[in-house]
């Protein structure tokens, strides 16, 4: 492994991963450092989930190299270690779950008790009563903590489940199309958030809505057939032929 | 001292109340049985002792798959193998007290291994004659097999219809392989002729209180367990599970682990209820293993409310109740198909089951319904040129 890997926080190189015949990916190499946040962006089927399910032991890949933190094989976990190592992921679909309260859902993401029989006897801390006290704030659902998360609405499920992997304390976090279904400015505070959140904890983000990417101010990378095929600012890929070519030409 | 604090973050007023009726029930059957006197109007016949004993056992049965599946999202079709494999434990010592008394006079042998000409106990009945190993094997056998069952079927991440189908399969695989002679468990007549349990003649009127009363606090005791189960921070990650799996996952639980615990416990319940209904009704055999049982007791907890641990009792008792009424009259031949038509009236009009219904009643009384803002992701016209991604939703 070399110094780059070594520093890294997310290394991914040569990654090739296959679903009967199509090449969903194919020899992708990325990496991100601490406290680095990324957006990631391409056309349908370029492999952005596919690249998820791979750094979150969803999904072997049939070749390369995955790192987390320099030195973890992400490639030998399965997912629940791979959540506990400090990697969460935001799915495109807002998943919360549904019956519990926001209260509920925010404790179950705490660090602490992951086992069957710590949870059965296990008691809450005053500090973890803290701790969620803080998420609430953060994604402003302190109102609506005891509200079922089946009622409420999109963008507040969105920032739950932001919330809930916040509530993890990940040391890297993985979100899938954060503004999906927002109206502008829950779009605008969402960016807000992440950017907040991007200060102490490294963050991919993939998302298709150019404002939304422009509005965080990071490093972006095209993805495109399961490749990298540019990367640096938003401007610098926008000016890239070959970007314009798969995707923003269309 | 931790497990009484487990136990009383379950108890909320209505688990109390369920709790109260159960042992009240316990103590009240089995005195207006015995010590009042035939000829008084608050006389409890003996036929009715062991009639309702027996749906309770049905009660705990029921509630041992609202556990998981109310709670886990595992549909079981499979869950009357637990019970006929407790039910055989129970059936095994209570062959084995027969002794010399049966029809062939064999001290050593019940009567099916003499008609076979078996000369010697099989290994499998060794240790039955002891009630405490009889007791341990009522627990384990279900047990075990629920545990490798689970540990492979959610290992393998294997889920929904198919798990059912899987059940389906366990319980009707385990129905062939009892009804053979050479398998040693009594072949398609199963145990019966049981005379003593315990000691106490299985007949008397005494013992078949006693036997009441012990399945009503079972009941009660496993419904508290199951209510505290399902309080705990255990109860609410099986839940979380039950809705949305993989996000579990992603948090970082090890899914398949709180699977096979519920699972399990689910079918030692299961295994007990069995072993309190064959002293009961003084026979076991392969037919309750057959498929269809199965699926009759999942008719009963969804018509008492899944997910409610109160609706599968009141299910079992009232749909059973509604059996033994309906099969004795005219009606008899009819039963089916109003079996049948119970079961689509109350998916298409009570999804939520009896309790599930009365319990949204009352809480709509006590506060309003939350306003829900629908915001789909239809309405994502500001966003510009849709270059969404249906295809990465999956």
């Amino acid at each position: 492994m070399n110094e780059k890997a070594a520093r890294s926080v997310l290394y991914l190189d040569g990654v090739s991963v296959s679903f009967d015949g199509f090449r969903a990916l194919n020899e992708l190499s990325l990496v991100i450092e601490p406290g680095e946040m990324r957006a990631i962006i391409g056309p349908n089927g370029a492999g952005k989930t596919t690249m998820m399910d791979v750094v979150t032991g969803k999904t072997r890949p049939d070749e390369g190299d995955v790192y987390f933190d320099g030195t973890v094989d992400l490639t030998k976990l399965d997912e629940a270690s791979i959540a506990s190592l400090g990697i969460g992921r935001k799915f495109q679909k807002p998943t919360v779950f549904e019956s519990h309260t926001v209260w509920d859902n925010l404790e179950l993401a705490l660090v602490d008790g992951r086992r069957p029989f710590t949870a059965i006897f296990g008691t809450r801390t005053p500090s973890e009563k803290e701790r969620i006290e803080q998420i609430l704030e953060t994604v402003r659902l302190a109102e609506r903590r005891n509200v079922r998360a089946a009622f409420l609405s999109h963008g507040q499920k969105q920032w739950l489940e932001i919330g809930m992997l916040l509530a993890q304390e990940p040391k890297l976090l993985l979100v899938d199309e954060p503004a999906a279904g927002m109206t502008d400015a829950e779009t605008e505070a969402t960016a807000v958030l992440l950017r907040e959140i991007a200060k102490e904890k490294s963050v991919v983000v993939v998302e298709h809505d150019m404002a939304f990417v422009r509005s965080l101010e990071v490093k972006v990378t095209v993805l495109h057939e399961g490749s990298v095929i540019s990367e640096g600012s938003l401007d610098h890929v926008s000016a890239d032929p070959r970007v314009i070519e798969v995707y923003l030409g269309r | 001292m931790i497990v009484g604090r487990f136990l009383r973050n379950g108890l909320d007023w209505r688990a109390g109340l369920v709790i109260l009726v159960l042992v009240a029930t316990a103590i009240l059957v089995p005195v207006l049985n015995l010590a009042v006197s035939p000829d008084s109007a608050w006389h409890v016949p003996t036929y009715l002792v062991s009639l309702v004993g027996k749906y309770l056992s049905f009660a705990l049965l029921a509630l041992s798959i609202d556990l998981v599946w109310g709670f886990v999202g595992i549909l079981s079709l499979g869950h009357g193998a637990f019970f006929a494999l407790g039910g055989y434990a129970m059936g095994m010592y209570l062959m084995r007290q027969i002794g010399s008394r049966g029809v062939y006079g064999n001290a050593e042998l019940p009567d099916f291994m003499v008609f076979l000409n078996w000369k010697e106990l099989p290994y499998a009945w060794y240790g039955f004659e002891h009630f405490p190993y009889a007791a341990l094997m009522i627990i384990l056998v279900p047990g075990i097999l629920a545990f490798v069952f689970g540990w492979f079927a959610f290992r393998s991440r294997v889920t929904g219809v198919y798990l059912s189908i899987i059940t389906q399969a366990m319980t009707f695989a385990l129905q062939l392989a009892f009804f053979r002679n050479d398998l040693g468990f009594g072949g398609n007549n199963g145990l019966t002729d049981f005379k003593d349990i315990l000691g106490y003649n299985i007949q008397a009127d005494g013992t078949r209180a006693m036997l009441f009363a012990t399945t009503a606090l079972m009941l009660a005791l496993f419904f508290l367990i199951c209510c505290a189960l399902v309080a705990s921070k255990f109860g609410k990650v099986l839940v979380a599970i039950r809705d949305a799996e993989s996000r579990t996952r992603f948090i970082g639980y090890r899914v398949e682990n709180y699977k096979l615990v519920a699972w399990v416990l689910s079918a030692v319940m299961a295994g007990i209820a069995g072993a309190l209904y064959v002293p009961q009704v003084g026979i076991i055999n392969p037919s309750e293993f057959a498929p269809a049982n199965s699926i009759e007791v999942v008719i009963w907890v969804a018509v008492g409310g899944r997910g409610t641990l109160v609706g599968p009792i009141v299910g079992a008792l009232l749909v059973n109740f509604m059996k033994s009424y309906f099969t004795t009259g005219t009606l008899a031949q009819y039963w089916p198909f109003m079996l049948g038509g119970l079961f689509v009236l109350v998916t298409l009009l009570l999804p939520k089951g009896i309790v599930g219904t009365l319990a949204g009643f009352l809480r709509r009384e006590r506060r309003p319904v939350e306003p829900t803002p629908p915001l789909t992701t239809a309405a994502r016209e500001d966003i510009g040129p849709a270059v969404t991604n249906p295809a990465a939703a999956e």
